[in-house]
């Protein structure tokens, strides 16, 4: 991943610290929270719906499948990797899935096929990346085709229906009032994915990989290992994420979550994560993600269709990293 | 000779020429040769846009966009025909390869100019040129009704037995070989992509020279617009979703190495006529077009696996495995 765009900065090393206080204010996710916010308080002027509990936790669900894939994303690409394949490991495990429910294997059963499918699908990526030395790039490209072309020769153009209706509660059910099930266990994953990436040694590895994997494994870092267990992860959290949406939606087809490999990493790249690896929070990634369901939510309670929706992602995407990098020119 | 049998070329056409004969082998009307133009003429747009992705991966950078690009445009050029029924088809075609050179220089100038990362720059406007084929047609699609003969019967008129459709891929690899291999320009894509820092050195403007990478590439994919809309006469928000990952297929099928700086056009439009077979082949075959997505993506994990073979050379130094790490 870090071959492709040459176009890097150099790192300098400034001659002396900033105060910590400056630093917090200056950062990406100040900026991206202040974004957020003004986002927030124009979707409540411009449509009178927006300001209710139901609502708002309506807007969660656009973001949250997607979030939780994000979080492993952005481990994966500090550390300098890319998985493009992750909507296709969610269509594959929704696919496993419906093929189980003919076999009566009840809702754990079908909870432990949907996570054990996206281990595989994300061991295979991790085999293919680190055991031959692959670029996860192309890798990943080829496996997109492979794990959704299965989907296509299981269903065709058929579907499966008829989960048991325990089921649906990972995707329609509510722990307490307007907290869904899935609010509660994307901020539980945020959690757990924070407390890995900046307070564990495996974190640290994760930064030192993406800055330098030569310099790593001189280190004695296992830089392989550490990388195939980054694609475990996310092949994990994409059956999680197909458990989700599949319950949610009641049904798997084929095209189940077409699309989303690039509204993930756009969510990671706008949370602040460095595309060419080696920098980023995972403060970053869940305010991006409140950013982008707030986004499509607010335009969506005005009746735009979701096609113009793609055209602020986009903006915003290159705008948000644009705009530092105008600034820095225009003060030169 | 034994360097020219060894090459991934070489063993590209190989395979081609073997699956052919097991297809024909079985069915023997799939070599027929006005089904082999069919093929062919099937597999233009996807060579077309092969060559100019080939010119941008060779840079190191990569361009998701171009479906987007080949939508827009198409788009365009339906509705202005539409509009200006009398319009020459020649006007059609400039107005296809402006736009998509525009669209391209728009990747190119974030690429250059802000130095943002290519994969980034490529995913934001892929999203933003959809979204305005949207906005400027408002969601309607353009049906074969209403756009006149001329516009639809370009690409299919025949030249000497072919299409002008198939013509115009041929010639633009004609014109993109020597461009590559034999112009300075050509020249300066390889230096880039091998090495960005010796070219700085070697008096070549990295940033310029990827700004005209993606250029050429928005101008094959705003001309191939144009071409896949006049050819299935109609044109719609969605067309060729998704194509811009098969584009870049056929390129690592090729060879082209993504880190850049290695591999042939050659290779590139073999990698896109071998997932033409493909494709083309499954329903003679008998088997399900539901097999076709499995069936390249199985051959693209497959190429980049002989791709990293072929081209990890043997390190001198006692830490070997960390010379592999670094490259993976």
């Amino acid at each position: 991943m870090s071959d492709v765009g040459f176009n890097q900065t150099s790192r300098d090393l400034p001659d002396r610290l900033q105060s910590p206080v400056v630093r917090a204010f200056k950062s990406w996710e100040t900026l991206l929270l202040a974004v957020a916010i003004a986002i927030f308080i124009t979707n409540s002027f411009l449509s009178p719906y927006f300001l209710n509990a139901w609502n708002l936790s309506d807007a969660t669900f656009n973001f949250t499948e997607k979030a939780m894939i994000a979080f492993a994303m952005a481990l994966l690409i500090v550390a300098g990797e890319i998985d493009l394949s992750v909507a296709s490991i969610i269509a594959l495990a929704s696919t496993a899935m419906g093929f189980a429910l003919q076999f009566d294997v009840g809702v754990v059963g079908l909870v432990l096929i949907g996570l054990g499918t996206g281990l595989i699908c994300g061991g295979f990526n991790g085999f293919l990346v680190t055991g031959l030395g692959l670029p996860s790039i192309v890798v990943t490209i080829g496996t997109m085709s492979l794990f959704r072309g299965i989907s296509y020769i299981i269903l065709g153009d058929q579907g499966f229906r008829g989960y048991p209706s325990e089921f649906s509660y990972f995707g329609q059910g509510y722990v307490w009032w307007v907290i869904s099930f899935e609010f509660v266990l994307f901020a539980v994953l945020a959690l757990l994915y924070y407390v890995l990436l900046h307070r564990t040694n495996f974190g640290r590895a994760v930064y030192a990989i993406g800055n330098n994997p030569t310099g790593a494994l001189f280190s004695g870092i296992r830089v392989a290992r550490v990388k195939f267990i980054l694609f475990l992860l996310t092949g994990l959290m994409s059956g999680v994420a197909a458990i989700c949406l599949t319950a949610r939606l009641g049904s798997t087809r084929p095209t189940i979550a077409l699309g989303w490999e690039l509204e993930i990493v756009t969510m990671v790249v706008l949370g602040g994560i460095n595309i060419l690896g080696g920098s980023g929070s995972i403060p970053g990634v869940v305010i991006a993600a409140f950013v982008m369901g707030l986004v499509t939510f607010g335009l969506g309670l005005l009746n735009v269709p979701g096609i113009v929706m793609s055209i602020f992602i986009g903006c915003l995407l290159i705008g948000v990293i644009a705009l530092p990098r105008l600034w820095s020119i225009w003060r030169a | 000779m034994i360097r020219i049998l060894k090459s991934r070329e070489a063993l590209l056409v190989g395979v081609i020429l073997a699956l052919t004969a097991l297809i024909a082998s079985r069915f023997p009307a799939f070599i027929d040769p006005a089904n082999l133009v069919n093929v062919f003429t099937d597999t233009s747009p996807l060579i077309i846009l092969a060559v100019g992705q080939a010119i941008v991966i060779l840079t190191r950078c990569i361009d998701l966009s171009v479906a987007a690009n080949l939508a827009l445009t198409g788009m365009v050029c339906a509705m202005l025909n539409v509009a200006y029924p009398g319009l020459p088809i020649p006007a059609i075609i400039a107005v296809a390869l402006i736009l998509g050179a525009l669209l391209g220089a728009i990747n190119g100038i974030l690429v250059w100019k802000l130095t943002i990362p290519p994969i980034v720059v490529t995913l934001g406007t892929l999203t933003i040129y959809r979204g305005i084929i949207f906005v400027i047609s408002d969601g309607a699609w353009v049906n074969a009704h209403e756009m006149s003969p001329a516009f639809t019967g370009f690409p299919r008129a025949e030249i000497l037995g072919l299409p002008v459709l198939a013509w115009i891929a041929i010639l633009t690899a004609a014109v993109f070989f020597v461009v590559i291999s034999r112009t300075p320009l050509g020249r300066a894509f390889y230096a880039v992509g091998g090495n960005p820092h010796a070219a700085v050195y070697a008096g070549i403007n990295v940033g310029r020279t990827q700004f005209n990478a993606f250029v050429l590439s928005g101008m094959l994919a705003g001309l191939t617009g144009y071409l896949w809309v006049a050819r299935y006469s109609v044109a719609y928000v969605d067309i060729a979703k998704g194509f811009e990952l098969e584009v870049v297929a056929a390129c690592v099928i090729g060879g082209i190495a993504i880190a850049g700086g290695a591999g042939t056009l050659m290779g590139a439009i073999l990698g896109a006529i071998f997932l033409g077979i493909i494709k083309n082949a499954l329903p003679v075959v008998g088997i399900s077009p539901f097999w076709q997505l499995a069936i390249s993506g199985a051959a693209i994990v497959i190429a980049v696996a002989f791709n990293a073979r072929a081209g990890r050379t043997k390190g001198r130094i006692i830490l070997k495995r960390a010379e592999v790490e670094a490259q993976a």
